[in-house]
């Protein structure tokens, strides 16, 4: 289990600096490959089509992942609902680089997430705090992302999300090394990972942003806040241009603290997609399962 | 002495992290302008090739460092990086700076679960800890390059001039030795 755990975190660090893009066809796989994206997200429908559509949203189609699999040479991510171990298992079994225990789907667990550690394949889970994504931590996860709020085009949750995970982490490396007891307690997480963190001054293993980003100065924002790499969902496939959006946001995130570059990028992308506003929205994925 | 450490994409902080350790200068290239500092070796950090050779080519890097590299700057290219360097690249047309007469065979191991760790015999350093990451290996060498270390059947690190190529991550594991063996050839 440990050398295992150890080379899925390290698959994480090999991403960083990278985008990860959400497709749901194997043409979208080669373009979002094309673009220059670090990986891809294989779904059967992006977060906004989730949201647009209602219902109860699931794993896809083992064959439209194998499909994905297959268009592409890069790292291919799939989803599965919240606390289904057997589509985790299913997506195991399909030889898949990283599952990602994801909010966007329906859970199917309303208390228990994933016991992670029963797998070999690397988990990724979202976060809106420094618990929560400690929490995930222990149970297995070798990645976090922030959770923003999926589908809408609206950056303020991952920034919210992420600013609140620094701030969490910056509160503990200034603490006395005895508050740490009662700040596990708080943040309701074993004091192992408090005092990693203490040491450490960062989270155990690589932490992107996800959720709600749509321009290359979002995920240049992102990323000026902290964020060691992107995720963007319907960010892409839902804008005018997607190939052109899509090159952008990586080149914005390879040089995202040069405003110069991210202006040029900016330029002539078409429209973005429309998105809703954080209070327009009646589902907050981001309050599922905590 | 300072060294230029490709920071596009990837695993490029893990590699300055050693260099903090051996008390080394580095200075990271994200564009054009980086390259005007002069720097006296290059690591091409791990990561995904095919990010960062597109991104080597529109952020205008790829011509300077491959006139850099083909007067022998020193190079420690990992995983990724190795797969940059080579002439030719299994099931892909257009390789990249093909400085290494080599074949190399991306992803040789399969995907995430074919990820893997041990410890080999690597040529005048001994035995050595190799993290394989969804990891390249070499199918054949010319006889101008020097094999450094073998895994089963299998070419993992490679010398050829001043260039060394290596399937694993050194930055990963606590051995430094690696990197020092490199940090020789630019001082």
């Amino acid at each position: 289990m440990e050398n295992r755990y150890e080379l899925n975190k390290q698959l994480a660090q090999m991403l960083k600096g990278g985008v990860i893009m959400d497709v749901t066809t194997p043409e979208q796989a080669k373009i979002a490959e094309n673009a220059g994206a670090c990986a891809v997200m294989a779904l059967e429908r992006i977060p906004a089509d989730i949201r647009a559509a209602g219902g109860v949203s699931r794993m896809s189609d083992p064959k439209m992942i194998q499909g994905i699999q297959d268009a592409v040479s890069i790292p291919v991510m799939a989803k599965c609902r919240i606390g289904h171990f057997v589509e985790a298992q299913v997506l195991e079994a399909i030889n898949i680089d990283y599952i990602d225990e994801s909010e966007v789907l329906t859970p199917a667990d309303d208390v228990y997430h994933i016991d992670k550690r029963d797998f070999k394949a690397p988990f990724v889970c979202g976060a809106k705090d420094l618990g929560e994504a400690l929490r995930r931590i222990h149970e297995g996860a070798s990645m976090i992302r922030t959770k923003g709020e999926p589908g809408t085009g609206d950056i303020v949750q991952a920034v919210r999300h992420m600013r609140t995970i620094n701030r969490e982490i910056s509160n503990i490396t200034a603490m006395r090394d005895d508050e740490l007891f009662e700040e596990a307690k708080r943040l309701q997480v074993p004091y192992d990972l408090v005092r990693y963190i203490y040491e450490n001054k960062k989270l155990p293993v690589v932490n992107f942003a996800a959720g709600g980003v749509a321009t290359p100065a979002d995920a240049a924002l992102m990323m000026q806040l902290g964020a060691e790499g992107v995720f963007v969902g319907s960010g892409i496939f839902k804008s005018k241009n997607p190939q052109k959006r899509a090159d952008a946001i990586v080149k914005a995130v390879a040089n995202f603290n040069n405003a110069k570059m991210i202006a040029e990028l900016s330029a002539d992308l078409g429209d973005a997609m429309i998105g809703i506003n954080e209070q327009e929205i009646q589902l907050l994925m981001a309050e599922r399962v905590i | 002495m300072k060294i230029g450490i490709l920071a596009v994409q990837g695993a490029f902080l893990e590699q300055e992290a050693v260099l903090n350790q051996l008390q080394i200068p580095w200075k990271e290239i994200r564009c054009e302008k980086d390259l005007q500092d002069h720097f006296d070796g290059l690591i091409l950090p791990g990561g995904e090739s095919t990010v960062q050779g597109k991104l080597l080519k529109e952020l205008h890097l790829f011509h300077p460092l491959l006139a850099m590299i083909q007067n022998d700057l020193p190079v420690l290219a990992t995983c990724a990086g190795m797969i940059l360097l080579s002439e030719k690249i299994d099931g892909q047309d257009s390789p990249y700076f093909k400085t290494i007469p080599m074949d190399v065979k991306r992803n040789a191991y399969g995907r995430q679960l074919g990820s893997f760790h041990t410890i080999q015999e690597y040529q005048t350093i001994g035995p050595v800890p190799m993290t394989f990451i969804r990891a390249p290996y070499v199918q054949n060498v010319d006889n101008r390059v020097s094999i450094l270390a073998t895994v089963g059947k299998h070419i993992v690190a490679v010398r050829y001039r001043n260039q060394t190529a290596l399937s694993f991550h050194p930055e990963l594991d606590k051995d430094l030795r690696v990197h020092q063996a490199f940090l020789d050839l630019c001082s």
